[in-house]
């Protein structure tokens, strides 16, 4: 095949003398594009630091095109050729796409002021090249968040990119963005353009990526094509041992006389939410389905009191309850992790057990003083027991990995001993390991005879728990299919696409 | 053992302490420079603490204001119009205890209104207050016809400001009280984590079943009843109520409580600090004035302290 574009080899680098990355070996191919895989820790977020020239390299050396570069800066790796595409996107939102694109290097008129004509021009021959349908003088707020990353795409196109680094880039995207992004990577390939991909998405990474690299405790570990793969490889060698069998779906037992713990009747909500009615039972977890804007979201969000309940009726242990707020539904015994962990899971400045605790003061507290003694305690039990990696229970929720800080979201409601608990999007953007730990935690949940409802993207992992599956489309739901009578993840795809 | 102590170093905040560092190496320094001068004497301590009583008292209440993550500028006029309502009454003849009673709530409606202003009807706190702070010292100058009311209840003038005991002015008691609780409900109680929680993330502080409204409402009337209470310690010590009370201290409290360590991006907060920053601006213009300096160049050397306390105290930013 093509010859070799980017060469790490023998990749050093410790902080504060632990050492992160060790004897890392990183061999990228002209035009290929390459997953780069891993757990949280794993290294990879280092390695493409070093990569893109926020961090400097202790040991090794990086050639590109045969030639050895050393990066001081980010300047300098842009200048070799080299973008990246984070996960938060840095993208002004009050500017235009054009402005975006062209931020710091605006082209200049003889008069050395900003040529908008040109810039705006310019932009337009890249869009064009993408085969997208961006107006480049949108103010970038006002386009959809799919189109924000093919604006960060664009942008390193028009810095001359040859190897373009993306950063769990379908995340935020819907299926019908996820589509167009994996054209336009098909696109770039094509045109000598080599991307470096990470995902914690198997199947992505087996439907885009020509070779995967996995990365263990700051080794590399394999390094192959994909399609000499299987995905029980690519996971044993991110966890490093055996596969655990949690994505695998294991028929609960279910009582027959049991009691509906949460009833929705005709519920009506805004735009999005028009016609919602489900039972969930106690010991049952129920996984919602459907499409990104079918009304999921917006549901949970109802149930819990953020969103105004305008029609329709709950009923909390076959009580008919008005929620005007989440306060009243946690009250009720209800417990929510919401879609964004960052926004509105924690307060990432506060630590891990202040966040855990929020919830549930009045539980930890004896005339409404706080008892370190007890809350310690049982802040304690739960980083054991939900296997949270941090150095103690007062380290800041913002320096901890993703799947760390969502299971601490988690632990809040475990800690307030909730009896109906609502996850949306409970595993996104968190690592192989965190996620089947994540996904034996819902099912210990439901097994004490707790309530789950999780709405999930991700089909493998939403097949692993439910044991009954309801489908949305457009604010209604659709079906309600038992577990056991869905043969396939096609099954739940066709019931989510019917018309 | 060297690692451990090392290990010490470390983890201790310098950007959270850094005001208690500042605190001993500014006093070190006037002990020294201006023994002569007179600035350890007892006398001069103890005026030091008196002169700083009101600006503690207020910080105190403005940490919660800040930790929230919310601003309020009208405790000054509000300790005007506080010192005006309780001369007032007593000058009616209703008595002390009615006296302290309107200028209690004096501030604490005050306080309410503008709690409302920020959570119901959504108008930033930095201009509900400010627009308040100058209806508020309106209010004052009209209600007082600009003169100085006069107190003569001497109970008053004793609780509320000129009294000692024990050697130990009444003012310092009552700064210390109001710390103390001040500290223990920022710390140790459920209301003190909700104020930080809120204004930490105020989403998740609500997805978590706190009611946020009701924290911005009570944070709001505790700077509303705390300026009221220094109100009434100017007028117990000036034995007079007077519109010009608290002129600019909104900017002294908010300085205090800001070089005391807590965040003006809100879910950082400490009474402690607060009052030792309170202390601490009150100890140097004591020290300039020992020198023989002038207020303007008071004021340029609180200026430039703040700026150094919040660039030393910046948190480092993250890669």
């Amino acid at each position: 095949m093509a010859e070799t574009i980017l060469k790490m080899s023998n990749i050093e680098k410790s902080f504060n003398s632990i050492n992160v990355l060790n004897q890392v070996d990183f061999e990228v191919k002209k035009g290929e594009v390459h997953a780069l895989m891993g757990g949280n820790g794993a290294g990879k977020s280092t390695l493409m630091k070093i990569l893109t020239g926020i961090y400097q390299l202790d040991e090794g050396t990086i050639e590109i095109d045969g030639k050895e570069h050393i990066f001081k800066n980010t300047a300098d790796a842009e200048d070799a050729g080299i973008s990246m595409i984070f996960q938060e996107f840095s993208l002004i939102p009050k500017f235009s796409v054009a402005k975006n694109i062209y931020l710091n290097r605006e082209p200049r008129n003889k008069f050395g002021f900003i040529d908008d004509k040109k810039m705006v021009k310019d932009s337009e021959a890249i869009i064009k090249e993408l085969e997208l349908k961006i107006p480049p003088k949108e103010i970038v707020e006002n386009v959809s968040v799919g189109y924000w990353q093919m604006t960060e795409i664009a942008k390193a196109l028009s810095k001359g990119t040859k190897i373009l680094i993306m950063d769990e880039p379908t995340s935020t995207l819907t299926k019908t963005e996820t589509e167009i992004l994996f054209r336009i990577i098909k696109k770039l390939k094509s045109s000598g353009i080599t991307i470096i991909y990470i995902s914690h998405r198997m199947d992505e990474i087996f439907q885009i990526c020509d070779r995967i690299t996995v990365l263990r405790n700051g080794k590399n570990v394999v390094t192959k094509n994909s399609a000499d793969m299987t995905m029980e490889e690519v996971i044993n060698s991110i966890l490093g041992g055996s596969m655990r069998s949690s994505f695998e779906w294991v028929e609960r037992k279910a009582s027959d006389d049991r009691t509906p713990l949460l009833e929705v009747e005709k519920l009506k909500s805004g735009i999005r939410v028009k016609d919602v009615s489900f039972t969930l039972f106690e010991g049952e977890i129920l996984g919602m389905a459907g499409l990104m804007g079918s009304g999921r979201s917006e549901t949970v969000r109802t149930i819990f009191g953020i969103d105004p309940l305008e029609n329709g009726k709950i009923l909390v242990r076959g009580e008919h309850v008005k929620i005007h707020s989440p306060d009243k539904a946690i009250k009720l015994g209800l417990g929510l992790v919401p879609e964004d962990r960052r926004s509105q899971g924690l307060v990432l400045g506060h630590s891990v057990k202040e966040n855990m605790i929020l919830p549930s003061l009045k539980k930890v507290s004896k005339k409404n003083l706080i008892q370190n003694k007890i809350a310690n305690e049982k802040v304690e039990r739960l980083i054991a027991k939900l296997k949270i990696k941090t150095d103690d229970i007062y380290k800041e929720a913002s320096l901890l990995s993703g799947g760390n800080q969502q299971k601490i979201v988690l632990a809040k409601w475990l800690l307030n001993d909730t009896d109906i608990l609502i996850l949306d999007e409970p595993t996104s953007g968190v690592d192989i390991g965190a996620k089947t730990d994540i996904i034996e935690i819902i099912r210990e949940i439901a097994d004490l005879g707790k309530a789950v409802l999780v709405i999930s993207s991700e089909m493998t992992e939403l097949l692993a728990m439910s044991d009954r599956v309801l489908v949305m489309k457009d604010g209604v739901v659709t079906s309600s299919l038992e577990r056991k009578h869905i043969e396939s993840e096609e099954d739940v795809e066709r019931a989510i696409q019917i018309e | 053992m060297p690692s451990k102590l090392n290990d010490t170093l470390k983890k201790f905040d310098w950007r959270q302490n850094i005001v208690y560092i500042a605190f001993v190496l500014v006093l070190i320094y006037f002990s020294i420079t201006l023994q002569e001068h007179g600035f350890l004497t007892q006398d001069n301590l103890l005026n030091i603490a008196r002169q700083t009583a009101m600006i503690s008292i207020m910080g105190v209440a403005m940490t919660f204001v800040i930790a929230s993550k919310e601003i309020d500028l009208s405790v000054g006029s509000v300790a005007a119009l506080s010192a005006i309502t309780t001369a007032l009454t007593m000058q009616a003849g209703l008595g002390m205890f009615a006296a302290i009673f309107v200028g209690l709530l004096t501030g604490i409606l005050i306080g309410f209104i503008n709690g409302y202003l920020v959570t119901k009807i959504a108008i930033p706190s930095f201009l509900v207050t400010l627009a308040m702070m100058m209806v508020v010292r309106g209010l004052a100058m009209w209600m007082s016809g600009t003169s100085p009311i006069p107190i003569i209840n001497e109970h008053y003038i004793f609780f509320f400001g000129s009294g000692n005991v024990l050697g130990i002015p009444i003012l310092l008691f009552w700064t210390i009280i109001i710390a103390v609780i001040g500290h223990f409900l920022l710390r140790h109680s459920i209301f003190g984590r909700q104020t930080l929680a809120t204004g930490g993330n105020e989403t998740a502080a609500i997805f978590s079943g706190v009611k946020t409204a009701r924290i911005k409402m009570a944070v709001f009337m505790g700077t509303g009843a705390m300026a009221a209470l220094a109100g009434m310690l100017y007028a117990g010590r000036l034995q007079a109520g007077r519109f010009t009370f608290g002129d600019g201290d909104e900017l002294s409290v908010i300085a205090a409580v800001i070089l005391g360590g807590t965040s003006l991006f809100g879910g950082v907060g400490t009474v402690v600090g607060t009052v030792i920053g309170s202390i601490m601006i009150g100890t140097i213009n004591n020290a300039l004035i020992l020198q023989g300096l002038d207020v303007s160049q008071q004021m340029m050397v609180q200026g430039i302290i703040i700026i150094l306390a919040v660039a030393f105290g910046r948190k480092k930013k993250k890669v």
